[in-house]
């Protein structure tokens, strides 16, 4: 796995979760994943197309969740499921936009498609081309979730016939 | 954290329209402008509903969020000043890069703010803006002088 694909992603996470949630959300577990991705609370999923191809999951459980509803919209106790799934993909927007930026600094040029909600309790594995890295962060209450499955695109789209 | 209105008492309220595919990033963009002392002249979830929200209601400000279905923000945002040249339009995205600001700014975007939005700056940018925009342009200074 390319870490300097990854990395923007981590960085942007602690980014939003520090300004939005007002606390740090630390890496708990770092591990590659062969199989498919089993959804731990509400989740989102974003596709990317272009020189960095793939897609990432972004998923709270019931604990984070309530916890980025109360500070995000001062809900107490846990929101609603419409609330909960409204937060999840205006989060992984702001993630997913904030890593975008980075890497569209660095050079890579890409399409990033809106946050679709991740309904199915089990998802899609990494392509063969694409090895999948789950990030567990944890926060002061509960957990979130990144599952990474990008690769560098950018060679094979300058050696591909217009 | 309290914010100085937009507008004295005796002016009518800045008149905002906030456009984003998130309910939940219009409501807090909606509660921010209202702290700010501004009025919600309407929302849209894409740059469709955008163009024809901004004829209906001609709002002073509006607020535009990028990444959006049917049309994203850029495109909606040369459609609304194609129409509407003195429309004032500040963009509102998670995605902050270098082509996507120009692009906006080239198309007739005033200013650009990333996501997550911190008030303070938001309010500081809007405060910018509408002073910016009652400012007389060059153009319009050397004619009254003429």
């Amino acid at each position: 796995m390319n870490m300097e694909l990854i990395q923007p992603f981590i960085n942007s996470l602690d980014a939003v979760i520090s300004e939005i949630m007002r606390c740090s959300a630390r890496i708990a577990d770092v591990t590659m994943q062969e199989g498919n991705y089993q959804r731990t609370g509400v989740a989102a999923l974003v596709t990317l197309s272009g020189d960095i191809q793939g897609r990432i999951i972004l998923d709270m459980d019931t604990a984070a969740a309530s916890q980025a509803a109360s500070d995000l919209a001062g809900i107490s106790g846990e929101p609603s499921e419409e609330t909960a799934r409204e937060i999840i993909c205006e989060l992984t927007n702001m993630v997913i936009g904030n890593s975008v930026t980075q890497l569209n600094d660095r050079g890579f040029k890409f399409k990033v498609h809106p946050p679709e909600l991740f309904l199915i309790d089990v998802g899609p594995r990494g392509t063969l081309d694409s090895e999948t890295v789950l990030l567990r962060f944890e926060l002061p209450k509960g957990a979130v979730y990144l599952n990474i499955a990008v690769h560098d695109n950018s060679h094979e789209l300058v050696g591909s016939p217009a | 954290m309290e914010f100085k209105p937009l507008t004295s008492g005796d002016q009518p309220k800045i008149r905002f329209l906030v456009v984003d595919d998130s309910v939940f990033a219009r409501k807090n963009i909606c509660k921010m402008v209202e702290a700010f002392g501004g009025e919600i002249a309407g929302e849209a979830g894409d740059g469709v509903a955008a163009i024809s929200k901004y004829k209906d209601t001609l709002p002073d400000i509006v607020l535009m969020d990028i990444t959006m279905p049917k049309m994203e923000g850029i495109e909606a945002v040369e459609h609304i000043v194609q129409d509407h040249p003195n429309a004032c339009i500040v963009m509102v995205s998670s995605v902050g890069y270098q082509d996507n600001i120009l692009s906006a700014l080239q198309k007739g975007a005033r200013h650009f703010v990333q996501k997550p939005v911190k008030p303070e700056a938001f309010y500081e940018i809007i405060r910018y803006v509408l002073s910016e925009n009652a400012a007389p342009s060059p153009t319009a200074a050397g004619e009254a002088q003429s």
